[in-house]
């Protein structure tokens, strides 16, 4: 079981994988996730589907190297097994189970940062494959750090639009200069998901928000079990208490307290805050907690 | 040795401030001459309370002589013909509210330590490699399980038993439930006792599938119409963990007792070759009473924390077993009785810094007869503290209940099905244990697991 059909890197410090998962295949959505458990001693970390393919039983995950566990991953070669992977979780996208003639009245803007890139391949080709209009704007730090163009070409053609923060390759600065673009362009959208980075998701966020746009945002919180039995995964969603694992992972933006979950992830996630919180924990045996989307 | 007929033969117990510091057993159990002079104890009633107070009704005075004579594999069989998990159930049964609380030594003395001799022949028959047989014919019917704690695997090993052809799917990576992921090492341990009973359950035929969530990668449904199984067992548990909803509670630092308990006990954070992490906190308040709130203090103190167990009614209503309450406090744990959170309070990087208490006292008894807590007015006061653990209790989850059609559930998100065969409100689906009752005990989950076996050979026959 879970045994890897093939594995790349795709820049740096991404990588990717495909490998056998008959059940999760079968039954997985754009927008659901996975639980991973690279061997006996690993943890178990939720990475989102970036592709699959019900005939041949695989299914894709997308991970950046962040630490020990998703090194543990991008290590594994063809051939290796996961010891566990447990999915599909989580609700599938909105647009999965809606009505899909009124699906396609709409337009929707899909916004991807960095490694946000890869989930939200799946839910492109969904919307390709079904007859649902929309442009992608995808940003990157520089043209080193690109991930799946070729892909996303193949998919979206003219309606990819791709930026980088340095300008490097493409378009220079973040999304939310090229969606302010087409939108002042007269481009009409009814929907916008955004997936990557907590700072990313936000001003997104904050962008399509202000043109009246709904927006549904991927939230990654560090998680254990994936089925609602830990409570890691709570965050304030409209003012509730909501377990993403079993809620999410996608939500409405316009209820999300960013800053709330950015508190908490800034803390797992990035350098100062793993310094932090190795400080704080004092002799916890090991590094602090992270989550890789 | 001298046997005092009044009193249990004490159990040999690791000293509490060497076990403090170590997820080893606490208790050591009995040996041979230790379990035979308390098999003296007994005195083979014609008409035996104690196996009345048992919910899977083991032949209890049956397997007591056989100890006593020294044969203890046939009274290892006795046991298996009534439970798949005893070692298990030596351990964690709440004997003094069941076999023991009937026991009639228990009249004037001390009952006779059931709970003890079970654990020791249990114990006695893995480590002489004693195995469950087999000899039923194989039946040409498919029944699936869904989850592997006690009520899954023993319907699973009752079923096998019969000739049925029984998969589990646990969504879990590893099978045995609340047993592997909420009960701790020091109570229970996981290597030595509950993998082998998996073991016996599988021996039986049983075949196990971790890493399947019912109600996500598969339905009843598709169980029943794609894989061809003639009935469904469910037997998820209560694994919801519940929080307090009061201000403050997202603060980095504040866990479910799940969490907390599932990163250290199916995780195994505690190891130093395991890469899951837990935050070994210096001072940590465990909110609640019962099993699972011992379960978690005294894990945090062995992870090197000061712990208190804030809990709001008095040392009288603590849920928790008392054997539990009593090794917790030889421990070391602090109890903070009468007293109720109010606020978690966090410091400016959103972390616990402390937590705000109110005192409480015992008002009028309430329907259930229980003196429910009011709070006393201005009398808040702050602990300083760096984790707390919520551990409020957990009810049903509801991913099966909510993509499974026509299944009945009540106010309580708990499945509706019969107590004595466990059918639900849809045909061909029966269930128990926890998921029915709420979360309960393990023995009254095996109950269920054994009834609801019954109740699909009836219902497939
Ligand atoms: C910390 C703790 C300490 C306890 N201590 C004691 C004690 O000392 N003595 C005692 O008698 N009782 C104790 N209990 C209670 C006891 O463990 C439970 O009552 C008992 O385990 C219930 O058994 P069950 O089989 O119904 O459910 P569980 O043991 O909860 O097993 C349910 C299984 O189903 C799986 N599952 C859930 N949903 C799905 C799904 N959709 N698809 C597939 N699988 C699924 C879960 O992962 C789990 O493995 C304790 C409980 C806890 C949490
Ligand atoms: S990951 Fe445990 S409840 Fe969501």
């Amino acid at each position: 079981m879970f045994k890897i059909i093939s594995s790349k890197m795709l820049c740096e410090n991404i990588s990717q994988i495909v490998f056998e998962a008959p059940r999760i295949a079968k039954s997985c959505e754009p927008g659901q996730f996975v639980i991973v458990r690279s061997d006996e001693t690993a943890e178990r970390i939720p990475l989102t589907i970036s592709d699959y393919d019900r005939e041949k039983k695989t299914i894709t995950i997308t991970t950046q190297i962040v630490g020990q566990s998703s090194m543990k991953i991008a290590s594994f070669k063809e051939g290796d097994a996961f010891a566990d992977v447990t999915g599909p979780l989580g609700q599938p996208s909105e647009f999965v189970n809606e009505d899909i003639e009124e699906v396609r009245k709409r337009n929707y803007l899909f916004v991807g940062g960095g490694l946000g890139t890869a989930p939200v391949y799946p839910q492109i080709k969904w919307c390709r494959e079904h007859g649902v209009n929309f442009d992608v704007v995808i940003g990157t730090k520089s043209k080193d750090t690109l991930i799946m163009e070729k892909e996303f070409e193949a998919v979206a053609g003219e309606h990819y639009f791709l930026t980088t923060d340095d300008g490097s390759y493409k378009h220079k600065g973040v999304v939310t200069t090229v969606m302010d673009e087409l939108i002042a362009e007269g481009r009409h959208y009814d929907v916008c998901v955004a997936i990557g980075p907590m700072i990313m998701m936000k001003f997104a966020a904050q962008t399509a928000l202000a043109a009246g746009i709904h927006t549904i945002v991927s939230m990654n919180p560090i998680m254990v079990d994936g089925t609602g039995m830990c409570g890691a995964c709570r965050l304030m969603v409209g003012g509730e208490v909501k377990f993403a694992c079993v809620d999410g992972p996608e939500f409405d933006a316009a209820k999300v307290d960013f800053d709330g979950a950015m508190k908490r992830m800034a803390l797992y996630k990035t350098e100062e805050g793993r310094a932090y919180l190795k400080a704080k924990e004092g002799d916890t045996h090991k590094g602090p907690y992270h989550r890789e989307a | 040795m001298e046997l005092d007929m009044m009193k249990k033969v004490p159990v040999r117990e690791q000293d509490p401030l060497v076990r403090a510091k170590n997820f080893e057993e606490v208790c050591l159990g009995y040996n041979e001459e230790e379990a035979r002079s308390e098999s003296m104890r007994c005195l083979n009633c014609k008409n035996p309370k104690c196996v009345e107070g048992c919910p899977v009704s083991i032949d209890i005075p049956g397997f007591i002589a056989k100890v006593k004579e020294g044969d203890f594999k046939e009274a290892a069989a006795i046991i298996a013909e009534s439970s798949a998990l005893p070692a298990v159930c030596g351990r964690v049964c709440p004997q003094e509210s069941q076999c023991e609380g009937k026991c009639i030594r228990g009249i004037k003395g001390e009952s006779v330590s059931i709970g003890k001799l079970e654990r020791f022949v249990a114990d006695w028959a893995r480590e002489n490699g004693v195995k469950p047989e087999v000899h039923a014919e194989k039946k040409d019917k498919k029944v699936a399980v869904i989850g592997s704690g006690p009520s899954g695997l023993t319907c699973a090993g009752d079923l096998a038993k019969m000739g049925y052809d029984v998969t589990i799917f646990e969504a879990l990576h590893k099978a045995g439930g609340v047993l592997v992921y909420g009960i701790p090492e020091f109570r229970l341990p996981k290597d030595k006792v509950v993998e082998p009973e998996v073991e016996n359950v599988r021996a039986l035929g049983v075949k196990i599938e971790t890493d399947v969530v019912i109600g996500k990668a598969v339905t009843i449904d598709s169980l029943f119409d794609e894989e061809g199984f003639d009935a469904v067992y469910i037997a998820s548990g209560a694994g919801l963990p519940r929080f307090m909803n009061i201000p403050g509670e997202q603060a980095l630092g504040v866990y479910s007792a799940n969490e907390f308990l599932t990163r250290n006990n199916l995780m195994k954070a505690f190891r130093e070759d395991y890469d899951t992490p837990i935050a070994r906190g210096k001072k940590v308040v465990v909110v609640g009473g019962g099993n699972v709130a011992m379960d978690a203090a005294r894990t945090a103190l062995r992870l090197g924390a000061e712990v208190h167990v804030v809990y709001r009614r008095s040392e009288k209503e603590l849920p928790a077993r008392a054997e539990e309450v009593h090794h917790a406090k030889e421990e070391g744990i602090i109890f903070d009785l009468l007293q109720n959170p109010v606020e978690i309070l966090e410091n400016e990087d959103g972390w616990v810094r402390g937590i705000r208490i109110i005192k409480m006292e015992l008002g009028e008894p309430d329907e259930s007869g229980r003196r429910s807590p009011v709070e006393i007015p201005g009398s808040e006061y702050e602990i300083e503290c760096d984790t707390v653990i919520m551990s409020l209790g957990t009810s049903p989850n509801p991913l099966i209940s909510s993509t499974t059609k026509g299944l009945e559930t009540n106010r309580k998100k708990c499945i509706v099905a019969n107590e004595e065969d466990g059918a639900t409100s849809r045909k061909g689906v029966f269930a128990g244990g926890d998921a029915v009752s709420g979360a309960a005990t393990v023995i009254l989950a095996m109950g269920a697991g054994r009834a609801a076996a019954r109740g699909i050979d009836r219902y497939l026959s």
